[in-house]
């Protein structure tokens, strides 16, 4: 299809591999923040919201968004204005651009560049300037508090986030990221087992679990949610956006959340291959098992997140300067031995 | 270094503890009630709205009396002898008309105490709990079921029958003392003879 539209005219091309990502991204957030509500609702013993749109207040989202259409934009007297206008977009935008790189089926990948992983992680890099943007603009002391601990949080778990994808991308020798799905296609494990990298040295599940939780970290989900913990920091760097900027953030948050699920699923549970071998494969099948698999683990951040209490922001640095940098860094180490030796 | 493996399995253990009670929540029951669509059956003797029985009412006002931040608002009009006002269902003959019966439930503080001095139990709690309102006057509930043209007309009767009891008193009043002055000159004639017929006897 792609192909096609580029026959036609190049912007066009542009602007349909700008769309995709776009409406998938919108149309998870709708159902992301939804989906949250009932599963904190459920896990509380309660129902979530249930009034709007009929079955389980399905349209929730969609009146939330109204609400936020209509509201005030609001903007501080000693703010920097420029910069506190700019900082969500730019937010936004960071999240977006990475989804480029993201092959959503085995016909449809953005942008199918040789040093994909290597984008990715650049570019959600600039997620951690746009909050400290926002937290610095808006000239109040929660914000900036928020911003300063993001920026923190976030240059500290790049670390081993891209330690345990160089794990992956040590033994796939690839950066390019459909070249690493394509890696992960048959069923060869023990007979049955697909060719994911979690199935393929013990090592890789270990560079999951650090990954997991570095992910955790990066998009600021529970239990590292410091940036904008609602207790401590009234919403950290969120605390003088209302109306639509702040739906901007909350769009970036869901949007990057989906984005490091992706990133896993795509890296550790073979992206677009179907779990069964040639059964139920194909570009559309493809899409559908990717999806699954990326939502699969936005659930389990969800889970996680009405399940465990926040951490100290001491504890959040010695998790990571003391014990997954250096071993996410002895396990890439070890891959590589497991790599020379088998 | 084992200190470090032992620390990070106890971690994960709990983790995955407290994601194992959270999933079985997630599975399990709800307690939300849908509320305009499910309600909850009242406990019996909810006190949620006072309510007045007015056909029962012999307007003795303990009630009001009764009433700790005077929410009962109560006024009375001696019915005429022409008319029977009947019994209540509970054989305690009625002799006032209730021209006013208002309580306000803005004030009301639930107390309950207005129910048992009520020697006919025309007053009481009912468990209709949703009466909110935009304004507070709104809030005053008006028992009294007489029209205001009937509530004119039974105080005007009412006045012209004390106007003629107050005048049949003062007939009688009048009448008692004539009866009274009469004795009394009837008694001083009497005296006067038995003075006359004393001197008579002397002489």
């Amino acid at each position: 299809m792609t192909e096609y539209v580029s026959h036609i005219h190049p912007v066009a091309a542009i602007l349909v591999h700008a769309a995709i990502p776009l409406t998938i991204i919108l149309v998870y957030a709708l159902v992301a923040i939804w989906g949250e509500r009932k599963i904190a609702g459920f896990i509380q013993d309660r129902l979530g919201p249930m009034r709007v749109g009929g079955w389980h207040g399905w349209a929730q989202s969609i009146a939330d968004l109204l609400k936020l259409i209509q509201k005030e934009d609001i903007i501080p007297t000693d703010a920097s204005r420029f910069l506190f206008k700019f900082a969500p977009f730019m937010m936004f935008a960071a999240s977006y651009a990475a989804f480029a790189v993201i092959p959503f089926s085995s016909a449809y990948v953005g942008s199918m560049v040789n040093i994909g992983v290597f984008y990715l992680l650049a570019v959600t890099s600039l997620l951690t300037l746009s909050i400290i943007m926002a937290g610095w603009a808006s000239n109040n002391k929660w914000s900036l508090l928020g911003g300063m601990r993001s920026a923190a949080q976030m240059v500290s778990y790049e670390v081993p986030t891209i330690a345990s994808v160089l794990t992956v991308v040590l033994v796939a020798g690839s950066l390019n990221l459909m070249t690493v799905t394509e890696m992960q296609s048959g069923n060869d494990i023990l007979g049955f087992l697909p060719n994911w990298f979690i199935f393929q040295n013990p090592f890789l599940i270990v560079a999951f679990i650090i990954f997991f939780i570095s992910i955790l970290a990066e998009s600021h989900r529970v239990p590292f949610d410091l940036p904008e913990s609602e207790s401590e920091l009234v919403a950290g760097y969120q605390t003088e956006y209302s109306g639509m900027r702040w739906a901007m953030f909350m769009l970036a948050e869901y949007a990057d959340m989906l984005l490091l699920s992706l990133l896993g699923a795509t890296l550790f549970f073979g992206g677009w291959n179907s779990p069964f071998g040639d059964f139920m494969a194909g570009p559309l099948w493809g899409f559908f098992w990717f999806m699954l698999k990326g939502l699969s683990l936005v659930i389990v951040m969800m889970w996680i997140r009405w399940t465990l209490p926040r951490y100290r922001v001491d504890q959040l640095m010695h998790i990571c300067w003391s014990i997954l940098i250096p071993l996410s860094f002895v396990n890439l180490v070890l891959t590589a031995l497991w790599e020379v030796i088998f | 270094m084992l200190n470090a493996v032992k620390q990070s399995w106890l971690t994960f253990r709990s983790i995955f503890t407290g994601m194992g009670v959270t999933i079985r929540h997630f599975f399990g029951p709800t307690v939300t009630l849908q509320y305009p669509d499910e309600k909850m059956e009242l406990p019996k003797g909810a006190r949620a709205r006072l309510y007045v029985n007015i056909d029962d009412c012999i307007g003795c006002n303990l009630c009001a009396r009764a009433c700790p931040v005077n929410c009962i608002d109560i006024e009375t009009v001696a019915s005429t002898q022409d008319v029977d006002l009947g019994k209540t269902s509970t054989g305690n003959p009625k002799r006032f008309w209730l021209t006013r019966f208002d309580i306000d439930m803005a004030k009301c503080m639930y107390c309950d105490l207005c129910v048992h001095p009520c020697p006919t139990n025309c007053i009481y709690m009912v468990s209709e709990y949703e009466y909110s309102e935009y304004d507070r006057s709104n809030l005053v509930y008006h028992f009294s079921n007489l029209e205001p043209e009937m509530v004119a007309e039974v105080k005007d009767k009412a006045e012209k029958e004390a106007e003629q009891k107050k005048r049949e008193r003062e007939e009688m009043m009048r009448k008692k003392a004539e009866e009274k002055a009469q004795k009394e000159l009837e008694a001083k004639k009497k005296a006067e003879e038995e003075s006359n017929d004393k001197e008579k006897g002397e002489e």
